[in-house]
């Protein structure tokens, strides 16, 4: 476990991490792969695992029948691909797709959630650095949502 | 673009260089008709002050008969009106609604008119030599503002630059403090220094006469040609006497010291929500102002004769147009349109030409019918303001 | 900054519209050449004014190459009665022009180091010219990166022009599209969530931003947290334009007049400005 637990803290959202924390993480950690074009989740599936992205670019998207998938963001090296997996009923949101080939850590959630119960500093020190890369990612998604470039009324 | 600093108010330099104060001279009122009658002989069109509607305005004048003798003013915010004199003074009141600016910087100026298939460029009309009689001191300065404005840049507008080259200006010092006068305070009067062709000072005794000061070689070659007497050392003290009465009585004072820095640091200030509850954005400041600049230009066609015309005309900032980008106007607030008005002429106005905006003449106290006073509400936001955070961009 | 020799820069001069393109359903880029003699020099960042006779005049940024002594380019977006009309202009129409005006992109600052230039929507047309300029400096500057936003595929504006540079000319080039649907390869998501894939050296880098306000500062917002310094960050500002030489009074922005001290401003001169409402 040693080899992966040194890539997890080399991610930026663990960057700085104590080292007994990042042990507990790596417990629940894995080496993935996916090929370019395949689906890593789907909408409503389980969220059973999370990943850090470490090389390759991903796509989200959410289905409406009769019209093609609407790709509202691409995630890269360094993103967390997933949030769905922190809140009940912890089953994914939207659809996730590789757009190249794909390297990264996948996290199993229900593995880290029982170890965040049960050690509360894991779960604090956990929950500040997602919360940081989702709070970026939701002000993105705002600045996306005002559709700067398009023709806005005054 | 380079933040100039602050002068000192004494040091409001003025872009016409001439040379200081030279000859003086006695003159009476028949002297100065017949400075009028040669100014007129010359070509020049005299305007001056006279009495119209119930107000002291400036407008052309054919002899010392049209200039209002034996009339003061009575001002306050929002308050202005004649009075009858117990003397005969031909210059025994302070400033009307009009400024200068009317004819150096006119309210239509016509920049161009072209024909759609070959642009041509008509010659603007010729407008008149114009000799100025009783130019205050806070309108020298005001002049000189303009002119730091309108030639001190890369562009130099050539109507300004004309008209101004061609005028004459005959200045008078103020025998009466106004009563929204605070030309004290911006360094601004009673008294001129510099600027003028001729300076006159009205003594009001017997005999009534003018002390006149020579500013510039053709103010020399005018006065040749006035009937005068020798100015003895009682005339001269009593000339300085004059202006220092009328120093010492100014309606309002302005506390300058710090006052850009504390504007441009306090753009929320809750004063300023408290003035946009009181101010109409009528704009009536702006016109009245002897300093404000602001134009717009107005493109109007003659479709069928295939003539296209581009005006320029007084604009304010105070309409909501005057910010207008797509999408809206910048400054939608009262709030906002007063805080530039004033933020600009106050503050800004010194990182942009050098020197405040304001020469203290009181107009904008005068003529708003809110009775809005800007010494008041530079003294209010000053009363209650923060202490001063360190400038974070340079602006100091 | 000054407009042809001999003219007043108060009076539109005749050019032609040589050729008219369609970018997008509601842009259109113009060139145009000047009735008699040839354009003046202009420095990228810099702008003219346009004039539609008998509707108006606009202020449009100047988005060719400033070695073409030919003519001028602008990409023209129909919004309001003047740019709608200049929009329409077909090859063969004359429109009056006045200019350049304005502070250009400071190029030379970052030579020897790597630039950084971020472009929102219609904020490439201004830009276009600096990266013009840079291709042909090229060994003076170490990285040169080029971020693009748009609204979707569809709308990127100078698209084949991009692609080419990409190839070519060896500049970093990355768009981006606030949406899209799965023919598109490319990235998804606003432009600042480019920046910290970049691996920046923040100290030795210079941007040059151009795009709407609010995504201007949110870019600004991303630069400064990978070390880029406010003082080698420069935004292009945009205020009501009537005269464009300074005396006018309409594009005051503080103290600055957004025409002749700006529309490029240094970001640490008015960083304290843009965070205040209707300034």
């Amino acid at each position: 476990m040693e080899g992966i637990e040194r890539i997890l803290l080399e991610q930026p959202l663990f960057r700085g991490l104590e080292a007994r924390i990042g042990a507990l993480i790596a417990g629940c950690a894995r080496n993935v792969r996916f090929r370019s074009g395949e689906e890593i989740f789907r909408e409503a599936d389980p969220a059973d695992e999370f990943y850090l992205l470490r090389q390759g670019r991903v796509a989200l998207e959410i289905i409406e029948a009769g019209r093609a998938p609407a790709r509202f963001s691409t995630l890269g090296p360094g993103a967390i691909l997933g949030a769905s997996w922190l809140v009940p009923p912890y089953r994914w949101t939207f659809d996730a797709r590789a757009l190249e080939p794909i390297r990264a850590i996948g996290i199993d959630a229900r593995c880290l959630r029982a170890k965040c119960e049960a050690d509360h500093d894991l779960g604090y020190e956990l929950l500040k650095r997602v919360a940081a890369a989702l709070i970026q990612r939701l002000h993105a998604t705002r600045l996306q949502m005002l559709d700067v470039y398009g023709n806005r009324p005054a | 673009m380079r933040i100039l600093k602050l002068r000192p108010a004494a040091q409001h330099a003025l872009a016409m260089s001439v040379p200081p104060i030279g000859l003086k001279a006695v003159i009476t009122p028949q002297g100065l008709q017949s400075l009028v009658g040669e100014l007129s002989a010359r070509g020049y069109t005299v305007i001056g002050p006279t009495v119209r509607e119930g107000a002291i305005v400036y407008e052309e004048v054919t002899g010392v008969e049209a200039l209002p003798r034996g009339w003061t003013d009575r001002q306050d915010a929002a308050s202005y009106r004649l009075e009858r004199r117990s003397d005969s003074a031909l210059f025994g009141y302070a400033v009307g609604p009009h400024s200068w600016k009317r004819f150096l910087h006119p309210p239509v100026e016509r920049l161009w008119q072209m024909g759609r298939e070959a642009p041509f460029v008509d010659p603007p009309p010729a407008s008149p030599k114009f000799a100025f009689l009783g130019v205050r001191p806070c309108e020298l300065h005001a002049i000189a503002i303009q002119d730091r404005v309108l030639l001190g840049g890369a562009y130099r507008d050539a109507g300004y630059e004309r008209r101004r080259r061609e005028s004459v200006i005959i200045a008078v010092n103020c025998s009466e403090a106004g009563g929204t006068c605070f030309c004290v305070s911006m360094g601004s009067g009673p008294s001129v220094e510099r600027g003028f062709d001729l300076a006159l000072t009205e003594l009001i005794r017997e005999p009534h006469e003018f002390l006149v000061q020579t500013g510039s070689a053709l103010g020399e070659e005018l006065l040749a040609w006035i009937p005068q007497r020798e100015a003895e050392p009682e005339d001269v003290a009593a000339a300085v006497a004059v202006s220092a009465a009328t120093a010492s009585r100014m309606g309002r004072t302005l506390e300058t010291e710090g006052l850009k820095a504390l504007l441009q640091d306090n753009p929320e200030h809750p004063r300023w929500d408290d003035v946009a509850q009181r101010c109409l954005t009528c704009g009536n400041c702006t016109m009245v102002c002897p300093t404000c600049f602001c134009t717009t230009v107005e493109d109007h066609t003659d479709l069928a004769a295939g003539l296209a015309v581009r005006e320029r005309k007084w604009d304010s900032c105070f309409t909501l147009e005057f910010s207008y980008v797509h999408g809206g106007s910048v400054r939608k607030q009262a709030r906002s349109r007063y805080r530039q008005w004033m933020t600009h002429k106050l503050a800004n106005w010194i990182d942009q030409f050098g020197t405040s905006g304001c020469v203290g003449c009181g107009r904008c106290i005068t003529w708003c019918p809110a009775a809005i006073d800007i010494t008041a509400e530079a003294a209010a936001i000053r009363a209650t303001a923060p202490a001063r955070q360190v400038g974070v961009d340079g602006r100091d | 900054m000054s407009a042809a020799v001999g003219s007043d820069p108060l009076v539109p001069q005749p050019y032609r519209v040589t050729r008219a393109l369609r970018e997008t359903a509601d842009t259109v880029t113009l060139d145009l050449e000047p009735h008699r003699g040839e354009v003046p020099q202009f420095a990228p960042g810099q702008f003219n004014m346009l004039y539609a006779f008998g509707v108006g005049e606009i202020a449009i940024s100047l988005s060719g190459d400033p070695a073409d002594r030919k003519r001028f380019i602008h990409t023209v977006r129909a919004v309001g009665a003047v740019s709608s009309a200049i929009a329409a202009m077909p090859a063969g129409s004359t429109v009056g022009l006045r200019g350049p005006f304005g502070v250009a992109w400071p190029l030379a600052v970052a030579e020897g180091a790597d630039v950084l230039l971020i472009a929102g929507g219609l904020g490439l047309a201004p830009l276009r010219p600096a990266i013009h300029q840079l291709i042909v400096q090229r060994e003076r500057f170490r990285r040169i990166i080029v971020l693009v936003g748009m609204r979707r595929p569809e709308e990127i504006l100078y698209r084949t022009q991009l692609e080419q540079w990409r190839e070519q000319a060896g500049i970093e080039i990355e768009v981006t599209v606030d949406r899209s649907d799965p023919a598109w390869r490319g990235h998804v998501g606003v432009v600042p969530s480019l920046i910290p894939g970049l691996g920046l050296d923040g100290a030795a880098t210079s941007a040059l931003i151009c795009g709407p306000e609010i995504m201007m500062r949110f870019t600004a917002n991303a630069l400064r947290e990978c070390g880029v310094a406010v003082e080698r960050t420069y935004v292009s500002m945009e205020r009501s334009m009537k005269c464009a030489v300074g005396s006018c009074g309409h594009c005051q922005f503080g103290p600055y007049f957004v025409c002749k001290d700006g529309p490029v401003m240094r970001l640490d001169r008015i960083a304290r400005l843009l965070a205040l409402r209707e300034i």
